[in-house]
């Protein structure tokens, strides 16, 4: 297909499909969403039952009368922005093309801005700022906020303080002992948790009876294949692992095993990944289909 | 017979894809009743055995762009413990699972409006630090989580009156789609605490990574779709009035209609394309 044969059949899927969407967001009312609020009572001291604050919550279009909701622009215009953006992604397979780049830039920016957000609220403002000086928590963005002050959290400031030091023209080494600190506990805080959940329980988990009986003494033929299949599995595995043996004869057929096993195992990961890679492409479509247009 | 050379423009394939997905979906195929598999049976039979009101901790470890292939499961076990009346502890230790968590709360709003905050379910939001938030929240909860997501002081809300850490908690109900998720709650929590039981809905991507944890460090999980979908069928069965509801429209049996169709188009896809490169290696043999 030449270029300009390209470009028109682009112009007519764009025309045809604003025509479309023209049509749907008139007559069927195309991403809008409706809520209701809900209010939300004090539970306990003198003013329970009294109305503290209104939550708003999500309401199917036909239950809005009866529910006392009302139209939400601004989640109508998030649902038109989210559908616009994942056209924009879909788009990259018919091309690399200026659209994608600017929804994957919007993508890459808000997820930064984002958990930057959410981390300086949660860490530095409600884990160390409310901590150290809860009064100036208290009058300036958590007015409900309890408890004294805790002057063990000056220890993560200072090695905040000493980590951004790096930055500093001199002195730069003293960003190396807090990094230091955080490595080696960090090293030793995994290192256990890693020996015990991954190796001593998953060799305790492989020493099973190959031989399998039921509680009513009858022979239990399909827990014991798959014991036996798990045990000889992982050995032969191991075996083709194990390279202070030359693999020939016995020990190069039990290794020939242990790559079966292995390509099995993959193959199975592969597939649940491409299975995955579905699901996530069904959820969009849906959203396109149900939530946006209303199909 | 040879076959000559010819690239096949792949966005054909693209098109035929979102063609083979998307119908099912436009037509609103269900899929059809399937065998639940033992591991479904034993996730469902966690929750579902749990004396009526249990309290339960439910940490929501995914983002949006999972949504596609976890929401359906968080949502049938949101629908499975409000059924049971079991009192729910949401947390998460991703920044967006925050957003994932109002969704289960407005579902809790929306469809059990007898659910009230403070009393039948909490949500203590977003804490930093990845598995040492878990390690923390074993032994010492409030001292983490003083305040739940919107700054109510913990000690003020009736459900945590005497939560001091999680290791009383019956079950935990977690939904991962990644590090930090299942793999460190089993590591921190269920491992080196026998009382503490797990069951959980993951992505297939690494589902094949934590199998080796069932049974003895976990009861069991939905790794997939095809799981969520057996687990709502049966959740269907045993409440059909949940599908009653306005809102409720069968999730993941619908998307797993389309899984289905993705499927039977992969196999074809191999097969043809096998048996084009057998009878292009037929035809240089000839030649």
């Amino acid at each position: 297909m030449n270029s300009t044969a390209k470009t028109t059949l682009l112009i007519l899927m764009t025309a045809a499909g604003l025509a479309f969407l023209t049509w749907r967001a008139t007559s069927y009312n195309a991403g809008r969403v409706y809520v209701k609020e809900t209010p939300v009572p004090i539970l306990e001291g003198p003013n329970a039952g009294q109305i503290a604050d209104y939550t708003t919550t999500r309401i199917p279009e036909t239950i809005v009368e009866a529910e006392n909701g009302r139209l939400s622009w601004s989640r109508t215009l998030g649902v038109w922005i989210a559908a616009a953006l994942t056209l924009c992604i879909l788009s990259f397979l018919f091309g690399d093309n200026v659209f994608y780049k600017l929804a994957e830039a919007i993508f890459v920016g808000v997820s930064a801005a984002y958990a930057m957000v959410v981390a300086f609220w949660t860490a530095m403002m409600g884990l160390l700022v409310s901590r150290l000086t809860p009064e100036l928590a208290r009058d300036s963005f958590n007015p409900s906020l309890s408890g004294d002050r805790d002057w063990w959290m000056l220890v993560p400031l200072v090695m905040g303080i000493m980590l951004l030091w790096r930055l500093a023209p001199v002195g730069g080494w003293i960003a190396r002992w807090p990094l230091a600190f955080f490595i080696a506990v960090f090293a030793g805080f995994r290192l256990v948790a890693h020996f015990h959940a991954d190796f001593v329980v998953q060799i305790r988990s492989a020493i099973v009876p190959l031989i399998v009986y039921a509680a009513d003494g009858s022979f239990n033929w399909k827990q014991s294949l798959t014991n036996t299949t798990m045990v000889f599995g992982t050995l032969s595995c191991l075996t083709y692992f194990f390279f202070s043996v030359e693999h020939t004869g016995m020990v190069g057929r039990i290794s020939r095993v242990g790559i079966y096993c292995l390509m099995i195992a993959f193959g199975t990961g592969f597939a649940l990944t491409a299975m995955s890679r579905y699901s996530l492409l069904i959820g969009r479509l849906e959203f396109l289909l149900r939530e946006w247009l209303r199909l | 017979m040879s076959v000559p050379e010819k690239q096949l423009d792949r966005r054909w394939l693209f098109a035929l894809t979102i063609l083979v997905v998307g119908l099912p979906l436009l037509l609103r195929l269900e899929s059809t009743q399937r065998e639940v598999s033992q591991m479904v049976t034993n996730v469902y039979e966690a929750i579902d055995n749990l004396p009526e009101g249990s309290l339960v901790l439910l940490p929501f470890d995914y983002d949006p762009s999972a949504e596609g292939e976890l929401q359906p499961m968080a949502d049938v076990f949101v629908r499975h413990c409000a059924e049971r009346k079991h009192k729910l502890i949401f947390l998460t230790i991703w920044p967006q699972g925050v957003g994932m968590i109002q969704r289960a709360t407005n579902l809790l709003q929306q469809e059990y409006p007898e659910y009230r905050y403070g009393i039948d379910f909490v949500n203590l939001g977003y804490r930093p630090g990845y598995e040492v938030v878990i390690n923390t929240v074993i032994n010492d909860l409030p001292s983490l989580y003083d305040a739940d997501q919107v700054g109510t002081p913990v000690r003020q809300i009736p459900l945590m009156r005497g939560v001091e850490n999680i290791r009383n908690i019956p079950l935990i109900i977690n939904v991962s789609s990644g590090d930090p998720g299942l793999k460190q709650w089993i590591q921190y929590a269920a491992t080196p605490y026998e009382s503490i039981n797990i069951v959980a809905g993951t992505t297939g991507v690494q589902a094949s990574t934590l199998y080796p944890y069932i049974p003895h460090q976990m009861i069991g999980m939905l790794p997939s779709l095809k799981s969520a979908a057996e687990y709502e069928q049966r959740l269907l069965k045993k409440y059909p009035h949940i599908g009653e509801r306005e809102s409720v429209t069968n999730t993941a049996q619908l998307r797993m209609m389309s899984q289905d169709a993705a499927h039977v188009m992969l196999i074809a896809f191999i097969v043809i394309s096998n048996l084009i490169f057998l009878l292009r290696r037929r035809g240089e043999r000839a030649v």
